[in-house]
């Protein structure tokens, strides 16, 4: 049951061969036994879980239940939930109980899903290891000296640990696909806008999107199905006709043109990831698609692009965590100034602090449009060279991270060489293009990779296709990690 | 030395909506505190806002109001700075480009009318509220006002006096309650304005280094605060001193201003577009749309009503300070065919009366109809202008037909010469003393006569008869 | 460029976070790394580029104004450090 895919599951519920509540204790038994371990969860709440999955039964008791009903997930501690503790990784918002729902929540909620706990996370999702958390780190299932990747590393390792069949993430400059690939998961990072921001804590809004993970692209697609869609609480989210992500799964890969960028196989890529990756494109080439070198050339200032926009956004973003309202206020303090600067000192972590600075520098007088405006005209050249790009192909594959999981504490004290590791996955952000991770292989000391697929705007269906056939034809991703 | 004071007025519109700029809590005054402040207005972690299309509507018809540029496509910026009144610790408002520019406002200052240019108005949002009051030495934070819709109003600095600035703010007020975008309650807090003062020697065309004083909520303060800021500046300069540029604050107890924050503890804003909202787009349909719906303005109408009904240019103001008595007034004088007989009734007697009483128009017991009708019988005679009066005085106390007031207290005017000129022949033979010193040159006598004749005719003889027959009679 | 303590100092005040000026002079050095690696963007051309503040080129959408939210200040208060009366409390703001 617990390598079951959430299709699998759902179709157990359907046939009444397994309760929303039998399914909701197994995995519950399971975080109980192995979260210790990975440290993937910061909030369990049995209670409210089994309150949840009996409420599924009754819904399909009732003849009321959907694809989703009964299936157990676990949140990305960003999703704000009514009740539940919501604390974005961070100390600020360690007594935080949200009183209300995410509007991703809301809509798993309404389709009967069972929320199974909050995952642990980098602070406000700043970071790509999971160490930037408050509530620690979290450990590789594949290797627990290894990071699990992040921002939404708890997310990907409950998955991979099969303490969840699927879960929530975040991604803002790869917060999804970094952490999927190097949990060996398949994560999908919707086109900006397809699921709405609403409830989910900001961190740099004009690029965070929600997506699902879960071990197989088929399961995205059902999880997908629920999360998207147009919600007028959210002004940049998009009013588009609801879509059925999962109708193009099963058509063949014949015709498709496959764009591979130059940048992203350029010095810096490890040769292990490269070489799984490439294999990962043979395969698709055998399964009928056709390939064509294309060119990003401004991505390669994704990463000075984002850590101008994103900070500075932070920067703002987080301006309401001051000790008011809700959330940390320091203990002592002399008057209302040093109550904030306290507070901010003591509720915030390291790497917080260092956005929020670079966000306050970029923005200050003087210096504005030598690194805001400047940052957003960039932002644009890599937009269009991802059109040019979808001119000549309908999708673009490469690596997700140049490397696959490395050490704890590794590159905590160099935050440049952590940014790094989102070199792939940014400029989809920027550009506002949906993205995907998927499992490709394993290096040799047994740690996964993941095959990035980058498509155009709106067209998740065929991603999801093109990596659900890859599925079909290679079974890297219904691997495990040893004693899970 | 003589010096000139340049002053640019800041004004904070609240717009009337009934949901808050970015959110869907109500914008009442005066609720129990924090029980109208959403999740959105206190920055819960998460949530986001979406605009209310009513008060881009009403800025809209503020540019139509002042013949502005109404920009097509317009930005919203945060504004960053700490404060306990401010929870998400930015202001959404609007900085590069403003929903509203380059429009214009003709005040009146005594006989001269003056053009003033607004520069721009921008939507943003308003702020919560501190409470000072001791609470063990802490200051409470109510948000119910956080997120109420502003439309700030920047002038240029086209202003030379105490005067012209509280011309302007009055022609601004009457100008957003008329057109229904503000309901100019003052002592709420929804018509506030900040002035710039500066002072330059009289001739010299550079502008002087400029005082922003905040919220002054009267128009009896802005105009005090700008004496007082004026004198000050130009004694420290004569003193040899120099103004610095700073913000301070106007204290209505001791007339004075005081430094609030210099130009060095100015804040750095670090404004950006708000990436949770998308560029304002306000098409041209929608522009003419609300031109269609745009009433009769102020200056208009004041040019009609002198034109139309004979009206001087001050009535003709008076009548137009708000939408309601310039309504009445209409109606009245429609229904009666006499302008200046309306504007002096509305102006004067009902006036005075809706004061005494202290109601607005709308509520004035006394309609239009009515008191057209009363007009109608001053005019054609039948009521002397003196015991019009007293048939007001039956309508306001609730009567309300304006002839069986007339007929029910004997009040109609006798114009009938020959009954007048019976009861002037009596007088006369009862007063043969008055008579006597009249013909000895004492005017005065005159007037005892004819208050004689009013008095027999418990005031109802047409005095123009009266007098005419009793200079005949003593010839 | 370069960062200087003051710099820092500065932009933490106007960040309303705490600095120390041992944790200044470490905050100083990291973030010079990462300005390194910002000031690679000037080498781009971008005359005549428009920035690109969003994804989509949409327009905002625009709310009916309803008022439709209820009361909820008991749940939201319930999460708050320090309330009284219905209000937030915060140490005296001093105008």
């Amino acid at each position: 049951m617990i390598d079951a895919t959430v299709k699998t599951l759902s179709s157990l519920l359907a046939a009444g061969k397994l309760s929303a509540a039998e399914l909701a204790q197994e995995f519950l038994r399971r975080i109980d036994a192995y979260n210790g371990r990975i440290n993937a969860f910061i909030t369990v709440d049995r209670e409210r879980t089994l309150a949840e999955a009996r409420r599924a039964d009754d819904l399909r008791a009732a003849d009321r239940a959907g694809p989703l009903t009964g299936i157990p997930l676990a949140q990305k501690d960003i999703f704000c939930a009514d009740g539940w503790l919501t604390t974005c990784g961070s100390k600020m918002l360690s007594n935080f109980v949200a009183p209300y729902d995410a509007t991703v929540i809301a809509k798993f909620k309404q389709a009967g899903a069972v929320n199974l706990g909050k995952t642990n996370m980098d602070e406000f999702a700043m970071g790509s290891s999971n160490e930037t958390s408050f509530y620690g780190p979290v450990k590789n299932p594949w290797n627990d000296q290894m990071v699990p990747g992040g921002s939404s590393g708890g997310s990907a390792a409950a998955v991979a640990a099969r303490l969840a069949p699927a879960a929530t993430g975040t991604d803002t400059g790869g917060s999804i696909r970094q952490p999927a690939a190097l949990c060996g998961i398949t994560g999908v990072k919707p086109t900006y806008g397809i699921c709405s921001r609403y409830g989910m804590i900001a961190f740099a809004s004009s690029l965070d999107q929600a997506g699902p993970m879960a071990k197989t692209a088929e399961d995205c697609a059902l999880l997908l199905n629920a999360m998207a869609g147009f919600d007028p609480l959210d002004s940049t989210s998009l009013e588009r006709p609801p879509e059925d992500y999962a109708r193009d799964l099963d058509k063949p890969l014949s015709g498709l043109r496959i764009g591979l960028p130059r940048e992203f196989f350029a010095a810096g890529l490890d040769s292990e990831v490269a070489a799984a990756v490439l294999a990962a494109v043979d395969e698709l080439k055998k399964l009928g698609a056709t390939t064509a070198e294309v060119t990003l050339a401004s991505a390669g200032l994704a990463i000075p692009v984002y850590y101008v926009l994103a900070p500075a956004e932070a920067s703002s973003n987080l301006a309401r965590f001051d000790g008011v309202r809700y959330g940390y206020r320091a203990p002592e303090y002399a008057d209302l100034d040093d109550m904030y600067c306290k507070t901010r000192a003591q509720g915030f972590g390291a790497e917080v602090k260092r956005r929020i600075l670079i966000g306050t520098y970029v923005l200050s007088a003087g210096y504005y449009d030598a690194y805001y405006l400047q940052a957003q005209k960039i932002r644009r050249l890599i937009a269009h060279d991802f059109g040019d790009a979808f001119k000549v192909c309908d999708v673009i594959a490469g690596p997700t991270a140049p490397n696959t999981a490395f050490k704890l504490g590794a590159k905590a004290d160099d935050p440049v060489q952590m940014y790094l590791n989102d070199l792939y996955t940014i400029p989809a952000n920027l550009a506002g293009l949906p993205g995907m991770s998927l499992p490709c292989g394993f290096d040799s000391k047994g740690l996964p990779i993941g095959l990035q697929l980058v498509g155009d705007y709106f067209s998740e269906a065929k991603m999801l296709n093109v990596a659900h056939q890859y599925q079909l034809a290679t079974d890297w991703h219904a691997r495990k990690p040893q004693g899970y | 030395m003589q010096w000139e004071t340049v002053i640019g007025l800041e004004v904070h519109t609240q717009l009337s909506t009934a949901s808050k700029i970015f959110s869907a809590a109500g914008t009442a005054f005066g609720a129990a505190p924090n029980t109208q402040a959403c999740g959105i207005d206190i920055a819960l972690p998460g949530v986001l806002p979406v605009l209310n299309k009513e008060a881009v509507h009403k800025a809209i018809r503020f540019g139509l109001a002042v013949n502005a540029a109404i920009n097509r496509r317009s930005v919203f910026a945060r504004k960053n700075y700490f404060y306990p009144d401010l929870p998400k610790g930015y202001q959404i408002s609007q900085y590069e480009l403003p929903v509203v520019e380059r429009g214009i406002l003709k005040i009146r200052v005594g006989e001269s009318e003056k053009t003033i240019r607004i520069t721009r108005a921008h939507l943003e949002e308003d702020a919560g509220k501190s409470l000072h009051e001791d609470f063990h030495g802490m200051t409470g934070i109510d948000l119910n006002r956080a997120g109420t819709p502003l439309l700030e109003i920047v002038s240029e600095p086209d202003l030379r006096s105490a005067e012209e600035a509280v011309a302007y703010a009055r022609t601004l007020h009457t100008l957003v309650t008329w057109i229904g975008i503000c309901d100019g309650n003052m002592q709420e807090g929804s018509f506030r304005v900040d002035a710039n003062v500066s002072v330059r020697p009289l001739g010299q065309a550079e502008l002087g280094t400029r005082c922003e004083i905040k919220n002054l909520n009267s128009f009896r303060f802005l105009e005090a605060a700008i004496r007082y800021e004026a004198r000050r500046q130009i004694e420290l300069i004569e003193d040899g001193g120099t103004v610095r540029q700073e913000t301070r604050l106007y204290d209505p107890d001791k007339n004075e201003t005081r430094t609030m924050r210099s130009k060095e503890d100015a804040h750095d804003y670090r404004y950006f577009p708000d990436p949770d909202l998308l560029p304002l787009e306000i098409s041209e349909d929608w522009i003419e749309a609300t031109r269609a719906q745009m009433p009769e303005l102020p200056e208009a109408m004041q040019a009609r009503f002198q034109q139309q009904y004979g009206l001087s240019p001050y009535d003709a103001v008076v009548l137009t300070g708000s939408r309601a008595p310039s309504a009445y007034f209409e109606e009245v004088a429609a229904a009666c065919n006499q302008g200046k007989l309306a504007a002096n009734w509305v102006m004067g007697e009902l006036a005075g009366a809706l004061n005494k009483a202290d109601i607005d128009i709308a509520q004035s017991p006394v309609s239009a109809a009515q008191l057209a009708k009363l007009i109608a019988r001053i005019h054609d005679g039948t009521l002397s202008g003196k015991l019009a009066k007293q048939v007001f005085e039956a309508l306001w106390a609730g009567e309300d037909d304006v002839d069986a007031v007339i007929d029910a207290r004997g009040l109609r005017q006798v114009s009938d010469g020959a009954e007048i000129e019976q009861i002037v022949e009596q007088v006369l033979a009862a007063n043969p003393k008055s008579v006597e010193e009249f013909r000895a040159g004492k005017e005065k006598a005159f007037n005892a006569l004819v208050g004689q004749v009013m008095k027999a005719t418990k005031g109802r003889a047409n005095p123009a008869q009266v007098n005419n027959l009793l200079k005949k009679k003593l010839a | 460029m370069s960062l200087a303590l003051s710099d820092v100092q500065r932009i933490a005040r106007l960040a309303r976070i705490r600095v120390t000026n041992s944790e200044a002079a470490a905050l100083r050095d990291q973030l010079n790394g990462i300005f390194r690696l910002i000031e690679e963007m000037q080498a781009a051309d971008t005359a005549g580029v428009a920035p690109m503040a969003h994804a989509g080129e949409l327009a905002q959408r625009l709310r009916a104004d309803l008022a439709t939210e209820p009361n909820q200040r008991e749940k939201f208060q319930a999460v708050a450090p320090a309330v009284e009366a219905g209000l937030y409390l915060v140490p005296r703001v001093i105008e």
